[in-house]
């Protein structure tokens, strides 16, 4: 019995389950309702484009890291995440050729030039997008309506976003008066023009309720990005009604709701406790609020991210806890 | 009833004591040789006050205090001292020990008697008998019982807590002892409150232990006021001193080198109480202890009363010898304890638990980048952040990791339990503290 061979290794010795190709996986399994729903609504292309931007982004994973001579790390799914996430955001009737541009640029851009998964400061699929809207402004900013029928792309009718339509109301009056608002029931099911992820708030709200449970976010910066932008928004509408949109109608319209579940909460680029996740959800909404309601743009979901993620190590650096008895110790 | 308070963070891990919470304590058999380790404590090693070729008797003293945090070793049973020499220790080094071959008979050494009035006698005097007894804390931190009930003037304790919490998975020494013994673990905590002089004693017991709960209840009696029975939360790590402190009485332990007294309490294991009772009311000293011996990788989990200095591969022969291919040795529980190369290391008074993982449970995941989840900053009791200290120390950084509290952290395994990318936080984080003190030293 004496010659027995241990493992040495250190304390604990028990492990749980969670690991990061499970956690990954339930990226995407959250991902899916939003998935389904845009492919149905916006039909075989948005489909492509979905495999196209997926499949992509995992072989040029693998290439990247074969050509650095790097192990190869696909089997993580954090680049079939990236993938489909720049498909969510992308407009339904984008060109193939461009996703793939997209993918490639969040998995050499957005990721293993800083050293690939945790080392990357922002967004992946986020840099991409960015990217791929200053690059190709029309393509990113034609917008489909969505018709339920899975074959018509020929006859696919372009149509404003709500945001958009909000906007270039205002441009041109100066004024809401005689804006329409879409009905709130539009954007809940994802009857409304925009990207193909973000149009159906009850299917990414059935996503993010799953990574609730599951334990893979926690409230805090959903929370706190909704609620600012809620409460802002509530300020300047109270105040001039005819100059702010209803802000129910923020909330529900653009990228907010996949931005704030899916994009902001991204674990490698947000901050690491529940007050820093805060703030950083604060931030995000205070920046995408004053974008929509006083910038150029139509929306401000991306940028206000991207923006956070650059502030996220001084946050962490800010809101870093102090140990257990602190205060105590303090008091007495 | 007292109000049960909740500490932040902390892991739910499979327990497995189904394995072994059934067996009642038996006696484990005495082995072919005994190794009794000089250094079974923090502090000084010991110095041996027998020589090669002498016989001893059991309960006899063969290793002397050196200092005031120490106290000395006592030969488990009768026999003959084969060497003195360095000896394979469950800290993972070569440690000078004495080597007895039994003679079988068991013959006690003389003057054991003990004092069964403990009443008539002073708290010095009572201090005295568990130094000279060997009394350390048997949770497994084997801090020198006598120097804990020696708070310094001006720390005064109000509160005694007897750690019956036994949060470790697969562990169920304590239970038992509890299940089985709770006379002693009681009367152990009678002493302990007459020594400090408090009013105020808790026997803190996790709730699914109900049994336990039971027998001690029942040994106090309806309407003691002598101790409140706590039935604590199910969580990881519960029975930490810390944590522990926290939920009873809600007091918090300052950081940076607090200590339990400094909020006026003391916390003592439940074996601990019980090797109080046995030294003071019988003069036994701390020869022997009750040890789990279990995980998937045993044929016959037991609880045993084992004999320090037995060798841990008889007591897994005692247990029927392993069940498939085993892949780790453990000596204490799965979360703390310290693995193990060979099974000639002994069993010392700290040993709580042996655990025997079988190779196909034993997963070497490979530790993959941080993705920065935050599940270890969730889980720690301490509120560290475990991540940060983890990165700072794989850079060499140590100012750094100190700046994070690396030394606050009280290493239970929670972060590292909880990792999803499987990096060795907890091993990172002690060379952090390691470096960290070693620097200190040299200023
Ligand atoms: S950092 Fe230390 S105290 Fe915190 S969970 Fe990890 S081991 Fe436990
Ligand atoms: S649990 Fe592991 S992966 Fe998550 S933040 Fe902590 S160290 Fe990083």
């Amino acid at each position: 019995m004496n010659d027995q061979r241990f493992v040495v290794s250190a304390s604990p010795h028990l492990r749980s389950e969670e690991s990061v190709p499970r956690i990954m996986g339930s990226v995407l399994i959250a991902l899916a309702p939003a998935t389904v729903t845009g492919i149905y609504l916006f039909g075989f292309h948005a489909l492509l484009i979905v495999l196209v931007c997926t499949g992509s982004a995992m072989a040029i994973e693998a290439l990247t890291q074969k050509a650095m001579g790097k192990r190869v790390t696909i089997t993580d799914w954090s680049a079939a995440v990236t993938g489909l996430l720049l498909a969510l955001n992308l407009p339904p009737g984008s060109p193939w050729w461009m996703a793939l541009i997209g993918a490639a640029l969040a998995i050499v851009l957005g990721k293993q030039i800083y050293g690939g998964l945790g080392n990357n400061p922002f967004n992946p699929a986020l840099v991409a997008r960015v990217v791929l809207l200053i690059s190709f402004p029309v393509q990113m900013t034609t917008w489909w309506k969505p018709t339920s029928s899975f074959f018509n792309v020929a006859d696919a009718v372009t149509s404003a976003t709500p945001l958009g339509a909000m906007k270039t109301h205002l441009m041109l009056k100066g004024s809401l008066e005689g804006f329409t608002m879409t009905g709130l029931i539009g954007p809940l099911v994802g009857n409304v023009g925009g990207c193909i992820g973000e149009v159906s708030v009850i299917a990414l709200a059935i996503g993010g309720v799953y990574l609730l449970a599951r334990r893979v976010i926690s409230w805090h910066i959903p929370v706190a990005f909704l609620g600012t932008v809620l409460v802002a928004a509530t300020v300047v509408w109270v105040i001039n009604p005819h100059r702010f949109i209803n802000p129910l109608f923020h909330l529900v319209t653009g990228g907010l709701f996949l931005g704030a579940v899916f994009m902001a909460t991204d674990l490698v680029t947000s901050p690491v406790t529940g007050p820093g996740m805060i703030l950083f959800g604060v931030g995000c909404g205070l920046i995408t609020f004053i974008i929509r309601d006083f910038g150029g743009y139509p929306e401000g979901v991306s940028f206000s991210i991207l923006l956070m993620n650059a502030t996220t190590p001084l946050i962490d650096r800010l809101t870093a806890p102090k140990p257990f008895g602190w205060v105590e110790s303090k008091e007495t | 009833m007292s109000k049960v308070f909740r500490f932040k963070g902390g892991v739910h891990p499979r327990d497995r004591k189904e394995l072994s919470r059934d067996k009642a304590i038996e006696p484990a058999p005495l082995p072919e040789r005994l190794v009794v380790p000089l250094s079974q404590h923090i502090g000084a090693p010991c110095e041996p006050v027998v020589s090669q070729g002498d016989t001893v008797k059991k309960g006899q003293k063969i290793g002397e205090a050196r200092g005031f945090v120490s106290v000395p070793v006592h030969a488990p049973t009768s026999g003959k001292v084969i060497k003195i020499d360095s000896f394979p220790h469950p800290l993972g080094k070569d440690l000078p020990a004495i080597e007895i071959e039994p003679d079988g008979l068991d013959t006690c050494a003389d003057g054991a008697g003990g004092q069964e009035d403990f009443a008539s006698l002073s708290p010095d005097e009572l201090r005295a008998i568990i130094r000279e007894k060997g009394i350390v804390g048997m949770g497994g931190a084997t801090f020198p019982t006598h120097v804990k009930l020696s708070p310094p003037e001006g720390k005064p304790i109000d509160t005694l807590i007897i750690n019956g919490a036994e949060c470790e998975p697969y562990l169920t020494a304590d239970y038992r002892l509890m299940l089985e013994e709770p006379e002693k673990v009681i009367t152990g905590m009678r002493i302990m409150k007459t020594i400090l002089g408090v009013e105020r004693a808790f026997i803190a017991i996790e709730k699914n232990k109900p049994e336990a709960i039971d027998a001690v209840k029942g040994v106090l009696g309806p309407d003691s006021r002598e101790a409140t029975v706590v039935p604590l939360e199910v969580k990881y790590p519960q029975g930490a001193e810390k944590q522990l402190i926290k939920t009873i009485v809600n007091r918090e332990v300052p950081p940076s080198g607090g200590l339990p007294m400094d909020v006026g309490v003391l916390v003592q294991n439940v074996g601990t109480a019980a090797a109080v009772d046995q030294a003071v009311r019988l003069g036994i000293p701390l020869i022997e202890r009750v040890v789990t011996v279990t995980g998937e990788g045993i044929r016959e989990p037991k609880n045993l009363r084992v004999r320090i200095g037995t060798p841990v591969g008889s007591l897994l022969e005692a247990c029927g010898g392993f069940r498939e291919t085993p892949g780790k040795l453990v000596l204490g529980g799965p979360m703390m304890g310290i693995s193990q190369y060979t099974t000639e290391v002994p069993v010392i008074k700290g040993t709580s638990g042996v655990l025997v993982l079988p190779r196909s449970r034993v997963r070497l995941e490979e530790a993959r980048t941080c993705i920065r989840c935050g599940t270890c900053v969730r889980v720690c009791p301490m509120n560290l952040l475990p991540n940060f200290i983890g990165t700072f120390a794989s850079r060499g950084l140590f100012d750094q990791a100190e700046r994070y509290y690396a030394l606050d952290c009280i290493e239970c395994g929670s972060c590292a339990f909880s990792c999803p990318a499987k990096i060795p936080l907890v091993h990172l984080i002690k060379y952090a503290k390691a470096e960290i003190m070693a620097k200190k030293r040299k200023k």
